[in-house]
Order: C-alpha cells, then sequence, then structure tokens
C-alpha cells in the first residue's frame, strides 16, 4: 500500500500551505507516523495566545485506519482528557466515521475549530462540559489561566 | 392487516390441522405418500392434529434466506423498474418492509434515494476504468495503468485501496449492509454488483452472510437457532405482542427447541414474560434481603439489624441500648412482671411491627415453595441425563445379556428423552403457578402438575434399576413414558388454551 507516499504527500502540502494556526513536523526525521503539531489558540477563545503541543499518530494501516490526536499540552477543556493523555475524542476519528480519502489537515482545522466551539454534549470531561454550559465565565476564566500557566 | 388475528384464532382451527398435513406430507416426498396414502391419512389424522400449545413454524438455512431476499428483491425491481443492487440496498434502508418502502418511493423518490444512500444516477454498469492522469486520492498513486473502479456517485479511487477498504469493513468490523463509499463525506452506499467487481470470492461469501445476518435481525418472523454453531433460522409467525397469550416452542432441524418469542429454551408453559421476571427474581439480591426481613428484627428505635442468638425475649439493642420484647416488639418496661412470656400480644405498639414482619415471612415461604421445587426438576433433568448416559454404556452388556437388540434397547432412549422433556415443563410450571392468582382453574392446573410428577418420579425412579433388570422392566418403562408424554399433553393444552383465551388471573401485572 502506499501509504508512506500519501503520508509524505500530506505532510508536504502541510509545511508548505499551512492552516491558519497550525504547523506541523515530525517528531523524529526518521519516523513519517509520529507528528508534532504546535496549535494556536483561536482568538476570541480563552485558549488565545496559547501554543499547544499535539501529537497525531498515524496508524501503520493509514489512511485505512483513522490518526488518533492528543494534547500533551495540559489544556483546560471538556473534550480533552484531562490526565497526562491529553486524549481527544473525535467524531470523524471513530473507525467506523473514519474515510480514507480523509485528510490530516481537515482533522487538525476540526480540532482547532473545537477549541473555539467545544462541544459539551461528546464531552470527555463532564464535570467541564456541566461547568461550560451552566457557568460559561467561570470556565473561560479557568481554560485562560490553565492557557497562561501551560500553553505560554 | 388482519393476518395476526387469522393466526390467533387458526391455532386450533380444522385449517390449520390441513395445513400441517400438508407440510408434511412435503417432507415425506410424493412416492412414499403414493405408496400407502389411505392408511397413512388415517393414522396421521391422529398422530399430527396439532395442539393447542403448538405453533406453526418452518426451518430455513441460509440458502433459504438467501432466496428469500433475492424474491423480493425481484418483487419490488418489477414494482420501481429501478436495477436489483439498488433495490437491495433501499429494502435494507426500509428493513424490509416492502409495501411502506413503495409508499415511500412513490411519494418522495429523490428523498427516499438520498436517505438509503443512494443516488438518482442509476446510469451505467460496474466496471473498472484506466483514467489518464488520474491520481488515487487514498493512496497518491499514479500511472497509465493503474485500475480505477468508482461507484455512480463517481468517486473514484485506485482497485486496490477499494479493494483494501472494502475487506476491512466486511473481515475486521463485520459490516455488510451500511458500507459508504471511501469518499470523504459521501454517503453513497456500496452495492453488491460494485462489491462482487472487486472483492475475493471468500470476501464475497462473508459479505452474504453478513447480509443475511441482518436480514434475519431485520424480520419480525426470522429469529436465529440460538444453539452453538447451529446455522438455522425459524420462520414463525407469532408477533410480539402475541406473547401475552402463546409461548411459541419452535424446534430446529438440530434438535434444540426453544421459544421463538426470546430464544431461550423451551419454557412451556410459562410466558416469556414471566419467565423474564422469574429468572430475575432468582437471581435478584432482594431474596437475601427477604431472607434477612424474615429472619431478623429491626430495633424500632435506631433500626439496628438484630437476629436472637439466645432463648430470652428481653432484647438490649446493642447499638442504642434500647429494651424491647422480641415477640411482640413492644417496650420491655411496659411488661410489668410477665418476663420470659409475653402476653402481650394485642398491643398497638408491637402490632405494626409484627404484620410486617408476617407478611415477609410468608411471601418468602410461598417463593421458596416454588422455587425448591422448580429447582429440584432442573437439578432432577440433569441427574436423569447422567443416568442415562451411564446406562447407555451399559445397555451394550444388556444386549448381550438380555438378548435384546440395539432396536430394542431403544426403549431407554425414549424414555430419557421423555424424562428429560416432562422435567423442563414441570420445572416452568412451577415458575409459572408462583405468579397465579387462586381460582379455580388453578385447582386444575395442580392436579395436572401432580399427575404429571408423580408420573415422572415413578419413570425417574424405574430407570435407576440395576441394568440387568431393566429388560424385564421394558413393558413397564414403555407404558410409563407413553403416560407420562400423555399427562404432559394434557397439562400444556389446557395451560395453553386458558392463556389464549385470557382465562388466567395472574398476581403480578405483566
Amino acid at each position: 500500500m502506499g501509504s508512506i507516499k500519501r503520508i509524505s504527500k500530506e505532510l508536504t502540502e502541510l509545511t508548505e500551505s499551512p492552516p491558519e494556526g497550525i504547523t506541523v513536523e515530525l517528531a523524529d526525521e526518521s519516523n513519517v507516523y509520529e507528528w508534532k503539531v504546535i496549535m494556536e489558540g483561536p482568538e476570541g477563545s480563552p485558549y488565545y495566545n496559547g501554543k499547544f503541543l499535539v501529537k497525531l499518530s498515524l496508524p501503520t494501516e493509514y489512511p485505512f485506519k483513522p490518526p488518533t490526536v492528543s494534547f500533551a499540552t495540559k489544556i483546560y477543556h471538556p473534550n480533552v482528557t484531562n490526565d497526562e493523555k491529553g486524549s481527544m475524542c473525535l467524531g470523524m476519528l471513530r473507525a467506523d466515521e473514519w474515510k480514507p480519502s480523509s485528510k490530516i489537515a481537515a482533522v487538525l482545522q476540526f480540532a482547532r475549530q473545537l477549541l473555539s466551539e467545544p462541544m459539551p454534549d461528546d464531552a470527555v470531561e463532564g464535570r467541564i462540559a456541566e461547568q461550560y454550559k451552566t457557568d460559561r465565565g467561570r470556565y473561560e476564566e479557568v481554560a485562560r489561566e490553565w492557557t497562561r500557566k501551560h500553553a505560554s | 392487516m388482519d393476518s395476526d388475528d387469522d393466526f390467533m384464532s387458526d391455532v386450533s382451527s380444522q385449517d390449520d390441522f390441513l395445513g400441517t398435513q400438508g407440510s408434511e406430507d412435503e417432507s415425506l416426498g410424493e412416492d412414499f405418500d403414493d405408496l400407502d396414502a389411505g392408511f397413512s391419512d388415517d393414522k396421521d389424522l391422529i398422530k399430527h392434529k396439532k395442539k393447542p400449545y403448538e405453533v406453526e413454524f418452518k426451518v430455513l438455512d441460509p440458502p433459504d434466506i438467501e432466496r428469500e431476499q433475492l424474491g423480493q428483491v425481484n418483487e419490488v425491481c418489477a414494482v420501481l423498474g429501478l436495477p436489483p443492487e439498488s433495490v437491495a440496498i433501499l429494502l435494507r434502508f426500509g428493513r424490509w418492509n416492502k409495501e411502506k418502502l413503495i409508499e415511500s418511493y412513490m411519494e418522495h423518490p429523490e428523498e427516499t434515494l438520498e436517505e438509503a444512500g443512494l443516488g438518482s444516477n442509476f446510469e451505467g454498469t460496474a466496471k473498472t476504468e484506466r483514467v489518464p492522469g488520474f491520481m488515487c486520492d487514498i493512496c497518491c498513486e499514479d500511472g497509465e495503468d493503474l485500475e480505477t473502479y468508482a461507484m455512480r456517485c463517481g468517486h473514484r479511487y485506485c482497485v486496490d485501496c477499494y479493494r483494501h477498504y472494502l475487506g476491512q469493513k466486511i473481515k475486521e468490523e463485520g459490516e455488510a449492509a451500511r458500507i459508504q463509499c471511501p469518499g470523504d463525506g459521501c454517503n453513497r452506499i456500496v452495492d453488491y454488483k460494485s462489491l462482487d467487481l472487486l472483492v475475493t470470492k471468500e470476501l464475497q461469501g462473508r459479505y452474504r452472510e453478513l447480509l443475511t445476518r441482518t436480514y434475519v435481525d431485520d424480520k419480525e418472523n426470522l429469529r436465529w437457532c440460538p444453539a452453538p454453531n447451529c446455522q438455522y433460522a425459524i420462520d414463525c409467525g407469532v408477533k410480539n405482542r402475541d406473547l401475552r397469550r402463546i409461548v411459541p416452542t419452535v424446534r430446529c432441524f438440530c434438535k434444540h427447541e426453544f421459544c421463538f418469542g426470546c430464544s431461550l429454551n423451551d419454557h412451556q408453559p410459562a410466558p416469556c414474560k414471566l419467565v423474564k421476571m422469574w429468572l430475575q427474581k432468582c437471581e435478584d439480591d432482594s431474596e437475601t434481603a427477604n431472607w434477612i426481613s424474615a429472619n431478623t428484627k429491626e430495633c424500632t428505635k435506631c433500626n439496628s439489624t438484630i437476629e436472637k442468638n439466645g432463648g430470652c425475649n428481653h432484647m438490649t439493642c446493642r447499638k442504642c441500648k434500647y429494651e424491647f420484647c422480641w415477640m411482640c416488639m413492644g417496650l420491655w418496661s411496659e411488661h410489668g412482671t410477665s418476663w420470659y412470656n409475653c402476653n402481650r400480644y394485642e398491643e398497638k405498639s408491637g402490632a405494626d411491627a409484627r404484620s410486617a414482619q408476617a407478611k415477609s415471612r410468608s411471601s418468602l415461604e410461598r417463593y421458596l415453595h416454588y422455587y425448591n421445587r422448580y429447582a429440584n426438576h432442573e437439578q432432577s433433568a440433569k441427574l436423569d441425563k447422567d443416568l442415562y448416559l451411564k446406562t447407555e454404556k451399559k445397555m451394550t452388556s444388556l444386549q448381550s445379556q438380555s438378548g435384546l437388540s440395539w432396536i430394542e434397547v431403544q426403549f431407554l432412549d425414549t424414555a430419557s428423552q421423555a424424562l428429560q422433556q416432562c422435567r423442563q415443563t414441570l420445572k416452568w410450571t412451577y415458575a409459572f403457578a408462583f405468579y397465579l392468582a387462586r381460582n379455580n382453574l388453578t385447582e386444575i392446573f395442580e392436579d395436572n402438575q401432580k399427575d404429571l410428577e408423580m408420573a415422572v418420579e415413578s419413570l425417574s425412579e424405574m430407570f435407576e434399576k440395576p441394568v440387568a433388570e431393566l429388560a424385564e422392566l421394558k413393558v413397564d418403562i414403555l407404558d410409563k413414558t407413553a403416560y407420562c408424554n400423555k399427562r404432559r399433553v394434557i397439562l400444556l393444552s389446557d395451560t395453553a388454551e386458558n392463556l389464549k383465551n385470557g382465562e388466567w388471573s395472574f398476581n403480578v401485572e405483566w
């Protein structure tokens, strides 16, 4: 399977014309399956001015199996687990939703979009989701505080 | 639609009986039929008359089920004038409800097609192509000689990628009816013509197996036989809502007898819902709680649970030091000098506590009465079977000792099967009886239950005789076996008739 070819092509496209607020590089030049992504907090979100290190791992069956995305930088967000894994649950990354023609660029843009608009109904952190829904001010305050502390 | 009512009223009617006979004749084959027509007809008349507790059903093997699907696809093709591979997708989308699907298609053709994962383009045949200047969006390969494929949605990928994608869906994810085009955001469903063109014979077989599985799951009149590794499905007209009035036991070609309503092992005469309640109750810890409330009392002051472990009725709660009388639950100080002999039965202070206690105790006793008998038959059935398996080994020796032929010792096998079946029935009569409210019908039921039980126990006893004596008991065992079966039929018929006519009254809502 031409998985290396496909990955190289996506990597080239993403380095040459990166989407807004996203830069990518290989974590290790000899391994195309592990990517290091720097994601800037979108303007208007409590993550603004923060730079988040996001790890993107491609399975060997990529693109037939979806990549996984996790936050290496601590982030206060309903859709990111509040532990050392920083796992993220994206609908489009579920095995049965993923299509082999879906692109990494779209995944990353979707992840960044989630920083602006969390999806509390699909939360992995129920407590943060609850707060997001009932006490938006406090949620933003904490998210901003964490961004300042961990992501700058 | 009156088909269900037909079914219910047909259960014991003449029509049905003729129908049953017809199918029997079919299975015997025409030639055999002609051979001794007049005689066998009379015999069948007695033998095959459908009992009130029996239901009509048919056993299907996977090719039968595939033929059935194909038949329906062709039927709808003729009406809608669409290609069969698309109609198959439409029917799966509509869960094989032909009438509803055709209606929906007639009213909103485009929406229906879109929702089902079909476009409105039906042009073109499935074939792979080489396209100049093409690059596969999945693997990024290009090249003049790259074979490619696109469904009618036009999303084109190289054949290798398409194949890999389909293989993964079928083999790893077990998906068949809802495999979408590999295109990002495209919800077109992969049709069987595309699939057959792209994947290996082996995968095509697996794909059909999966489709057949969803077909059976989708149809209310079909159910897989739950026996391990059994490949047959049962076709039976009993609907979910009929289960209050009928217990549809069916028998697969693999000999497994199960309930078409709930897939559990045959549980006649108890209806599915009561069986579920009963099993839940037996499993439930609440019965432990029930024991506690029957064998212990609560301190009326601090509610600590107390078990009386000595003879004296003067109880002092270890926790709150409250002093009371175990018999009447009243305050000890009110007892005056009548210690060790409580005569204060009428006192209000103890009456409430006592009535709750008594109620719980009698309900527990009632439950245990039925449960013990239920569990006993289950256990005995196992023991009977073990005994039979041992006996079977000795049957060879019986043959040589008594000069009986193999055919002649088969009576033990028949007897063993009858025992198993009767115990199965008896077991469930106790679960059923637990939920019955008492009236005249219950008494008849209990008489039937008693008769069957006595017959079963005496047959079971004969079974335990030394192998050497079994040959002499042959006639007795044969008679008893026939009697057991007869009693079972009487009990089941009576119960089923009353269930069908809604004659039973129960002590629970269900």
